[in-house]
């Protein structure tokens, strides 16, 4: 298990399966708002779902109405439950903040995979590696 | 305001400005003279963005300070008229509604600075349109970084935002020094400059050489040529903040270019009218007023027009202030004579002009062309007014130039 510490963006804890973009994320057109998956064309997380996941991400880009994009995810029950940045921009921090989405930044990402049980409380970050049959037997 | 005491929009209003405060390194908040909202129009918010409205309307949120709004998707009082479609109508009158029970002025304009919105030198603001905010920053000698669409309305909400970024002096010298060594004539050559240096400098500060005869424009021209030039450089690149040597009020203070500054040299403006303007010969729309036309361009096309029919569709946009001017005056009655229309409240950006059935534009803004041909799909001709004028009379482009 591992604990990372990082700055509070909007207060609150969370849990969830670690979603791990490499790349930064633009929700307004690189996320649909009525299924939260991500349809970016090239983008990694491309055909995944963050809905209920810890998204895990450098940085937010894009236009700032893709603060609405994470606010009506939210509304359809859609949105990730927690998000973690390394930095965090306005774009995605303003959005989680109108939509109570707990979320912290100054993390070393490269320290969560997707697939780990990840927490948020407060600005601690919890990673617990979950043994998997289709991730031990990957690139290690 | 953080603790909630104001209800749960003020609380997260507060709690927007202070974690972008601690984002960018804030130290303090500083008080705002006014705040201009931008995410107004339909087209951009969606759904989303109305029900987020509608929940901080209710929730009790009320702006501190006097607060504008951007250009919405229609023209509130002939958008029947024009064709826009009804179902889009009414989605955006719930949008203004929201923002009027927030106690928010519905100026719908990107131009505030002409209709008597003028902020003070030195004055903080949270503006959000691109092209108000690098005209305030830079003509005007305001200080306000570009905000998104919440993070403006959370700051009128407050009263307050995050002192950070182009608040801080420090922060307001330049990043390029550009010198222009080509011909600079029109507000079109304007915007196409403006858009060559966006694109180059991105986010940065640039600073122009006015050693020749390029900047000896005065009054109204020089005006109408600075906001082309803002307006394309905030659309090409991200420019928030721009000198020019001798003519905008900080220009001159000690220091104002960083010693690491770097050369930008525009040879010529070929590429930039190659990027933008597409050799069109038979034009459906002509498109005036981006940013809004000022009182002296609808004069200039009411006299153009005096006594001519138009056989494009001829859309003049501008503020709803304006045009009343416009029409105290007698221009908007002969423009509309000659069957063009002078359009309130909305703009070629965020109305649905591809509900319009047209398919090729002139225009005199190269924030028009670039935006047009992504967000309406339209292809797109660039000139002057009289030139734009010309083909909205002939219905096909005839001039000779570019």
């Amino acid at each position: 298990m591992l604990k990372l510490r990082g700055r509070v963006i909007k207060a609150g804890t969370a849990h969830g399966e670690a979603l791990v973009s490499p790349e930064p994320i633009g929700f307004l057109g690189g996320v649909d708002p009525d299924t939260g998956v991500v349809v970016e064309a090239g983008h990694p997380l491309r055909g995944q779902s963050v809905a209920g996941k810890i998204l895990v991400f450098p940085t937010g880009k894009g236009s700032t109405v893709g603060s609405y994009v994470l606010y009506r995810l939210a509304y359809k029950g859609l949105a990730p439950a927690g998000i973690i940045n390394a930095s965090s921009e306005a774009i995605v921090a303003v959005g989680a903040i109108i939509a109570n989405i707990p979320m912290v930044d100054e993390i070393d990402i490269t320290q969560i995979r997707t697939g780990d049980e990840v927490a948020i409380e407060g600005g601690w970050v919890t990673v617990r590696r979950v043994a998997r049959a289709d991730k031990d037997s990957g690139a290690g | 305001m953080l603790a909630g005491k104001e209800g749960p929009a003020v609380q997260k209003a507060m709690e927007i400005v202070t974690a972008l405060g601690k984002i960018y390194g804030a130290a303090d908040l500083a008080p705002v003279e006014s705040v201009q909202v931008a995410g107004v129009s339909y087209k951009n918010l969606g759904e989303a963005g109305l029900l987020f409205l509608q929940e901080w309307a209710r929730e009790g949120a009320r702006v501190r300070v006097p607060t504008m709004l951007n250009p919405a998707g229609v023209d509130l009082e002939q958008w029947q008229a024009l064709g826009l479609p009804e179902e889009f109508a009414r989605q955006q009158m719930a949008v203004l509604d929201a923002y009027a029970q927030m106690g928010i002025e519905m100026t719908c304009t990107c131009t505030p600075y002409l209709i008597g919105k003028v902020p003070g030198l030195g004055s903080h603001l949270a503006w959000s349109e691109s092209s108000a905010v690098a005209f305030a920053n830079s003509v005007l000698g305001a200080r306000t970084n570009r905000e998104g669409g919440p993070s403006a309305l959370a700051a009128a909400i407050c009263g307050r935002t995050a002192r950070y970024g182009l608040h801080l002096t420090e922060n307001r010298r330049a990043t390029h020094i550009v010198r222009v060594n080509c011909p600079v004539r029109t507000e079109v050559d304007f915007g196409v400059l403006g858009y060559e240096v966006g694109r180059r400098v991105g986010k940065g500060i640039p600073y122009f050489v006015a050693d020749n005869a390029l900047w000896s424009a005065e009054g109204i021209s020089a005006a109408l040529h600075l906001r082309a030039l803002a307006a394309a450089m905030a659309a090409g690149g991200a420019v928030a903040l721009f000198h020019v040597q001798g003519m905008t009020p900080e220009s001159e203070l000690d220091e104002i270019v960083r010693p690491d500054a770097q050369e930008v040299v525009i040879p010529s403006l070929d590429e930039g009218y190659a990027r933008l303007s597409s050799p069109l010969k038979s034009i459906d729309f002509v498109s005036i007023g981006c940013p809004h036309a000022s009182l002296e361009e609808l004069r200039d096309a009411a006299r153009f027009l005096a006594g001519r029919r138009v056989r494009s569709l001829l859309w003049i946009t501008t503020a709803r202030e304006t045009r009343r001017r416009a029409e105290a005056a007698g221009w908007v009655q002969t423009i509309e004579h000659a069957g063009g229309h002078v359009v309130s409240d909305t703009c070629l950006v965020v109305a649905p002009v591809e509900a319009l059935g047209v398919k090729t534009m002139a225009t005199n803004s190269a924030k028009a062309a670039f935006y047009a041909p992504s967000h309406s799909g339209l292809q797109v001709r660039l000139g002057t007014l009289g030139e734009c004028l010309d083909a909205a009379v002939r219905g096909y482009w005839a001039p000779r130039r570019r």
